[in-house]
């Protein structure tokens, strides 16, 4: 532990501290554009320098690691002259076109011109031009204001693994440019945006549209995948402008993928604002009362046997926790909130949660992906593995379709006959996983979708329970939730009651005539031509698929325009929270199962989300503890591992990692990020 | 290109792999420079787009890595010079020395200007810095060799008997 002074005050650091660390330990701000705490170090842009004593020239505080006994200034005049220096040459080159500038307000460029730089350049030559490169549709470029900190290169190299970036040139001439003009191919490729330190790349989608100060800023979290990312939401007028993630070092740490960050034109476009009912074949909007009464007719009119309800993928825990008592208080048993037909959720937490938890998966020494992509299933996951695997290289081997992750995958085979060979221990890798001491399976949800998704599930919790990985210290089986809505759903119980049927079942039961009234809580991955004799409530905020086929649809909020808790694939519950009010008669999903109760004289316990939050945390306290991770749920019997296996192999449950929700399907930046992929 | 038989093809592979010897097998990358050297050799003295991504192939690299080399390092040459590559150096001790009258008789003598390639594709004509051989100011390098202590009438001259042979 080597003992340093800054600025005269000694401080005492960890071996292999780095001198801006030690700084920054020490309460001491020191400029820097190259360095960021999540890349490898530069040390390229040398805004950092600082005196030490005894040592001729100053030196670059980012790579400098602290000995003992250094005498470190950073306020000397020699430091502030050279800050000055750096500043100078650094403009030297730089537009200084902040006042069209995307990054402006939000630019270290600017502020610490403003603290450290000198007020007037001394360069009098003409500046030098850099044509501008095309970075796909989220990231837009304008060359001449970059200062090469090579950020956004080593992103794409380290952390995203698609190393698709590189300078070009040296000197003056020095550009950073693409492999390929019009795409990066990475899921996490808008995080360039918020690395980069000046206004070279900026969000394309956003371009123009706000001041920084004019937004409105409200900590929510992600629910476009099963991460739960954290992240930021900045609106104006009633419109969310743009999504930014925000630190959450136990999941997403600093990155959201491109979808969480870039699918929010959607939530303006092809909205749900006012109930409609369907007359005649053709919808006709129709005041909350008409709608809700036509509802509460045919829902009284159906026996609750031909009654089901189905919850989609991006509801929160109220929404579903309210509809899921409307139909039990009328006894209706099938009810679902797996429109995947995934086999998980018998009540056996451990068999549909992560966990390992995202961040044990720093801990993890051999990895076994089961019928998943995380890349697209959940990007920052991916980038935690692929982390991983950089800083160690744990063997990782998968059972699914070939697919480049950014990290070497052993193909253990694309069925799950390998899986039922790694279960009765006859393939080769089980050795690798008996011998970590942390191993990791992860199963995707994809995988318990099919038709024998039971019994890849309890194949998979023997092999995990084969290679020891389910014990007091660490759990080893993971299931990888792709959906926002799933894990709260499952903890919530919002699985079909004894006799009851499962999404299946109602599809089946639909097309058979078996079914007379279906309330569909914002489910658009079913085909909705199936329930076209059914008498089908959708309750949503946008026309998609589930609203194609349905009689009567009520309005809702989306998750940036209700308080609203979701649980992430870990089992964690998180409150999404308003950044502004739903648009017309929309309405949060948790009242409108309240008021068609109330319609129909059988009112719900609750009249309040307090009420409703009180009710959940009765029957669940664990998924109060917002922001916490649940108790540590052991592995017990579950899954059919002795059933019959369909011999088909894994396919890509997310083909289109751009367009997999209403929201993501109504943004018009998505459809381009998906015609960019596909061109190039 | 498609794979490494074609990028070093014969002997070649021998010396790739001589080269390789010289670097620990995990480093593996840090050949890149010689072999990148290598290639640029087989391949006309400049290094296409293709040849690049072969050497990164070779090596386990991603091809950005090594083009953002190519472009660093002025000794490689992404685009086609010449049988001859003429390289003048216009540091100041050349420069005091008189290079500027040696690069205006290659100028002339080749009809060319720094930077361009003769028509016939014989000889490429380009200003460099220093070359480290200010003690005989001033130097041209033409290809691996130094020529030293040269006058404009010594640079013509040179031209003059290597130029191919005058058709009709």
């Amino acid at each position: 532990m080597p003992k340093l002074s800054i600025d005269g005050t000694e401080v005492e650091v960890a071996d292999g501290t780095t001198v801006l660390r030690a700084c920054e330990q020490a309460g001491v701000e020191i400029p820097r554009f190259c360095f960021h705490e999540r890349l490898s170090i530069a040390g390229n842009c040398r805004m950092c320098l600082v005196e030490q004593v005894g040592v001729p020239k100053p030196v670059a505080s980012c790579a400098m690691p602290v000995t003992e006994g250094m005498q470190i200034l950073t306020q000397s005049e020699r430091v502030q002259a050279a800050r000055e220096g750096v500043m100078e040459f650094l403009l030297v080159n730089h537009p200084l076109d902040c006042p069209i500038c995307d990054q402006g307000g939000e630019c270290d460029l600017q502020d610490q011109a403003l603290y450290y730089g000198r007020v007037r350049s001394r360069f009098r030559e003409a500046k030098r031009a850099v044509s501008d490169k095309d970075f796909g549709p989220l990231v837009k470029t304008v060359m001449t204001r970059c200062i090469h900190c090579t950020r956004c290169v080593r992103f794409m190299d380290e952390v995203a693994g698609v190393p698709e970036l590189g300078t070009m040139g040296r000197g003056e001439d020095m550009e950073i440019v693409a492999a390929l003009e019009g795409c990066l191919h990475s899921e996490l490729a808008g995080n360039v945006v918020d690395l980069c330190p000046v206004g070279a790349l900026t969000s394309k989608p956003y371009a123009f549209a706000a001041r920084p100060w004019e937004l409105s800023h409200t900590e929510s979290v992600d629910v476009l995948d099963g991460a739960g990312s954290a992240i930021r939401i900045d609106a104006r007028d009633g419109r969310v402008l743009r999504v930014l993630p925000r630190v959450n070092e136990d999941i997403n740490e600093e990155w959201i993928g491109d979808r969480s960050r870039h699918a929010v034109d959607g939530l303006a476009v092809r909205r749900l604002d006012q109930p409609w009912l369907r007359r005649n074949g053709a919808f006709e909007p129709v005041s909350w009362d008409a709608a809700l009464a036509a509802v509460a007719t045919a829902l009284q009119d159906a026996a609750p046997a031909r009654t089901a309800a189905l919850a989609g993928d991006l509801v929160g825990l109220e929404g579903m926790a309210a509809l899921a008592d409307l139909m039990r208080a009328r006894g209706v048993a099938s009810v679902d909130c797996r429109q995947d037909g995934g086999a998980v959720g018998a009540g056996v937490p451990a068999s549909w949660r992560f966990n390992a938890t995202i961040a044990g998966i720093d801990r993890a020494d051999a990895v076994l992906l089961v019928g998943t992509n995380p890349r697209r299933e959940a990007p920052v996951i991916n980038a935690r593995i692929r982390r991983r695997w950089r800083a160690t290289g744990i063997p990782i081997a998968r059972i699914g379709p070939a697919i480049d992750l950014t990290y070497p995958v052993t193909e253990l085979g694309d069925g799950p006959d390998a899986l039922a060979e790694l279960a009765r221990g006859t393939h080769p890798f089980v050795a690798a996983l008996g011998q970590a001491r942390y191993p990791l399976i992860v199963v995707g949800s994809g995988a318990l979708a099919r038709a024998d998704g039971a019994v890849i599930l309890g194949l998979a919790r023997q092999v995990a329970e084969a290679a020891d990985a389910a014990r007091a210290d660490w759990n080893g089986f993971s299931v990888l939730q792709r959906c926002a809505a799933r894990a709260g759903g499952l903890e919530l119980g919002m699985v079909p009651a004894e006799g009851g049927l499962d999404s299946r079942g109602m599809v089946s039961a639909a097309n058979e005539g078996g079914l007379d009234f279906l309330y569909l809580l914002g489910a658009d991955e079913i085909d909705p031509e199936a329930f076209r004799d059914t008498f089908t409530v959708y309750q949503g905020h946008h026309a998609d698929r589930g609203a194609r086929r349905a009689d009567v649809l009520l309005p809702a909020a989306a998750y940036t325009e209700q308080e609203a808790t979701y649980v992430n694939t870990e089992g964690r519950p998180q409150r999404a929270r308003p950044a502004h009010p739903p648009p017309g008669g929309a309405r949060p999903d948790w009242k409108i199962p309240v008021a068609l109760a109330a319609r129909m004289g059988s009112p719900l316990p609750y009249d309040s989300l307090a009420g409703l939050w009180r009710r959940i945390e009765a029957a669940h306290p664990h998924l109060a503890e917002i922001g916490q991770l649940p108790p540590p749920a052991p592995l017990t019997s579950f899954g059919d591992a002795g059933g019959e296996l369909d011999g088909a192999p894994f396919t890509e449950v997310v083909p289109d990692y751009y367009r997999t929700c209403p929201i993501s399907r109504a943004s018009a930046t998505m459809a381009a990020c998906a015609r960019a992929v596909a061109d190039a | 290109m498609t794979g490494d038989a074609d990028l070093f093809p014969g002997p070649d592979r021998d010396e790739a792999e001589r080269i390789l010897g010289r670097y620990p097998q995990e480093h593996r990358q840090s050949a890149v420079l010689p072999l990148l050297d290598l290639a640029q050799r087989r391949h006309g003295g400049w290094l296409p787009a293709a040849v690049v991504d072969a050497v990164g192939d070779y090596l386990g690299m991603p091809s950005m890595r090594v083009r953002e080399l190519v472009t660093f390092y002025s000794m490689f040459h992404d685009r086609p010079v010449g049988r001859y590559l003429v390289q003048v150096c216009r540091t100041t001790p050349c420069w005091l020395r008189g290079s500027d009258e040696v690069l205006a008789a290659a100028r002339q003598e080749l009809g060319i200007a720094p930077g361009e390639t003769t028509p016939d594709g014989d000889f490429t004509l380009i200003e460099v810095e220093c070359l480290g051989a200010c003690a005989d100011a001033p130097v041209v390098q033409i290809n691996d060799d130094f020529h030293e202590r040269l006058d404009g009438g010594q640079m013509r001259a040179w031209i003059h008997a290597h130029r191919g042979p005058k058709e009709g």
